[in-house]
């Protein structure tokens, strides 16, 4: 079962960094996930708690606590060596429509010209793809997605741009992602998501969770004005599919 | 109400911080200083998280609606309240119509207003701190107002501190980061027998430090930070984090602030010296 070794290091005095081999592997995310559920069911309340997986490593953060290390160390390495087997919270493939016309995908051409391929070409690779969420940082509801084809590795751009829209899709090296808010970026803008990936208003503001799997299906520019109208008034359906079934 | 009659260079409602949305990248926010406002809340005998004003560099000129009362900390600032000078750690009472104005900014760099029972701002995601685009300002602005709740009388069990300031200080206690093992000895002897002065690259997310370590070339996945975390970029530079800034990163995480060394650098500003210690 568990064939992991897991490093156990303090972080400051209010944190703990649990670390999984260093590499970007579903096995690896799956075994965080796990932990996450059993240690909020057996061992830390999440009330105190806040627990942040992000590719091989999850940080423990009790915010008023000075915590006592020594005495959690052996514990956490105690408690993941008698984890066992545990469901992970239900996971959904999130199906996201994206426009990849030229007015939103501003560096599609410029793209198409390093990759030697069709935009077209790049557009259906691009959402062919089942990309996984590997962490959620930098702003809220950024997702960190792997799994991006090698066809369609291309470098950041050399100049960020100084504003790139809400929204906006971008691809970089092996990530690609959603704008979740007007922001400074580098990466190359190949389309436009009319669903916004953060809403404050909602007790969940972020319906996306790390583990969640997120495909991306071409959309018109008519269609997307209309998606656009329907999340702003709110009955706008994401298409979502219950993994691990 | 308080109405703002002039908002300052960067005036901005925190309580103790956003905390519960880490996992979704929302960055915990709250007072820079929060040694200080536990200060103020404590002498206005008030719940640990009500909020205060943050007073960045140059103050508001603000005009109480309600009678309450107020204690002011952290940055020195000339104040007057109806054109009377007043001083910090020390519980005022205000009468409707009573006028706060700020001037000068003698030392520090951030001063904090606090009021009876808090500000009442709106509650986004559990905290009333603001972050844009969490909430919907990100700092006051002229002629807008914000909420308080009315209090005629209040006896305070003490109505002035004596506090140990922050401000003097400049040594900032650390303790090591997790990829402080990483650090080879010519960069341990720069980080630590070395004096840093703070960039112009400073504000609520980060503070950037002018002098530039020996570089390094570490790469690693994009992984959890906190407040107080001390990244160390490919060219050398140190960046600490600060309550805004971003909840995960990809730089090596060297060090990590302690408590008391946040609410320490939250009084510098640009040009200023700090100096490492570890704890």
């Amino acid at each position: 079962m568990t064939t992991f070794n897991i490093s156990v290091r303090q972080f400051g005095v209010h944190a703990i960094l649990i670390e999984w081999p260093n590499r970007v592997e579903e096995s690896i995310l799956d075994e965080i996930l796990q932990f996450i559920q059993f240690l909020k069911k057996n061992h830390l309340d999440d009330k105190e708690w806040e627990f942040v997986p992000a590719y091989n490593s999850l940080t423990l953060i009790c915010k008023d606590t000075v915590l006592d290390f020594d005495y959690l160390k052996p514990k956490i390495k105690d408690w993941y060596a008698k984890k066992g087997k545990i469901d992970p919270a239900t996971r959904y493939l999130w199906r996201l429509p994206v426009c990849y016309d030229l007015k939103f995908g501003l560096d599609l051409e410029e793209i198409s010209e390093k990759l030697s391929m069709s935009v077209e070409k790049i557009t259906e690779l691009h959402s062919l793809n089942i990309y996984t969420v590997y962490g959620i940082g930098f702003l809220p509801g950024f997702m960190y997605l792997g799994g991006v084809p090698e066809a369609l590795e291309v470098p950041r751009k050399a100049t960020p741009r100084p504003r790139v829209l809400m929204g906006s899709v971008g691809l970089a090296g092996k990530q690609t992602g959603i704008y979740p808010q007007d922001s400074p970026g580098g990466w190359n803008i190949i389309g436009k998501c009319p669903v916004p990936m953060f809403d404050v208003k909602k007790e969940n503001p972020c319906f996306v969770k790390v583990g969640d799997k997120i495909q991306f299906y071409p959309i018109s520019m008519a269609e997307y004005q209309l998606h656009k109208i329907e999340s702003e008034v709110g009955i706008y359906n994401i298409e979502k599919i219950v993994l691990d079934a | 109400m308080l109405n703002i009659i002039k908002s300052g260079f960067f005036t901005t409602v925190q309580d103790y911080g956003r905390f519960g949305y880490r996992d979704k990248g929302v960055p915990v926010a709250g007072a820079m200083d929060s040694f200080t406002v536990s200060k103020l809340n404590t002498l206005l005998e008030n719940d640990e998280n009500s909020a205060v004003l943050e007073i960045t560099m140059t103050g508001p000129t603000l005009e109480f609606e309600q009678d309450t009362y107020i204690v002011l900390g952290g940055a020195e600032m000339s104040v007057t309240l109806n054109e009377k000078p007043i001083n910090n750690y020390k519980v005022y009472k205000v009468k409707s119509g009573d006028v706060l104005t700020y001037g000068k900014l003698l030392k520090g760099f951030r001063g904090y207003l606090g009021i009876k029972d808090g500000f009442n701002t709106a509650v986004v995601l559990g905290s009333r701190s603001f972050f844009r685009p969490i909430t919907e300002q990100d700092s006051i602005k002229k002629l807008s107002s914000l909420p308080y709740t009315k209090c005629k009388l209040f006896n305070p069990k003490i109505s002035e501190l004596k506090v140990a300031s922050v401000l003097d200080k400049s040594q900032l206690e650390v303790y090591k980061g997790p990829e402080y093992e990483l650090l080879t000895d010519k960069q341990l002897s720069q980080i630590f027998y070395k004096e840093f002065s703070v960039a112009n690259e400073n504000n609520r997310m980060a503070y950037q430090l002018k002098e530039a370590i020996e570089g390094n070339a570490i790469s690693m996945l994009t992984s959890a930070t906190l407040p107080g975390t001390i990244q160390l970029t490919p060219a050398g530079k140190l960046i600490i984090l600060m309550k805004d800034g971003q909840t995960t990163g990809g730089y090596p995480r060297i060090l990590q602030l302690s408590d008391m060394a946040m609410s320490i650098l939250a009084q510098k500003r640009s040009g200023d010296l700090v100096s490492f210690k570890l704890k």
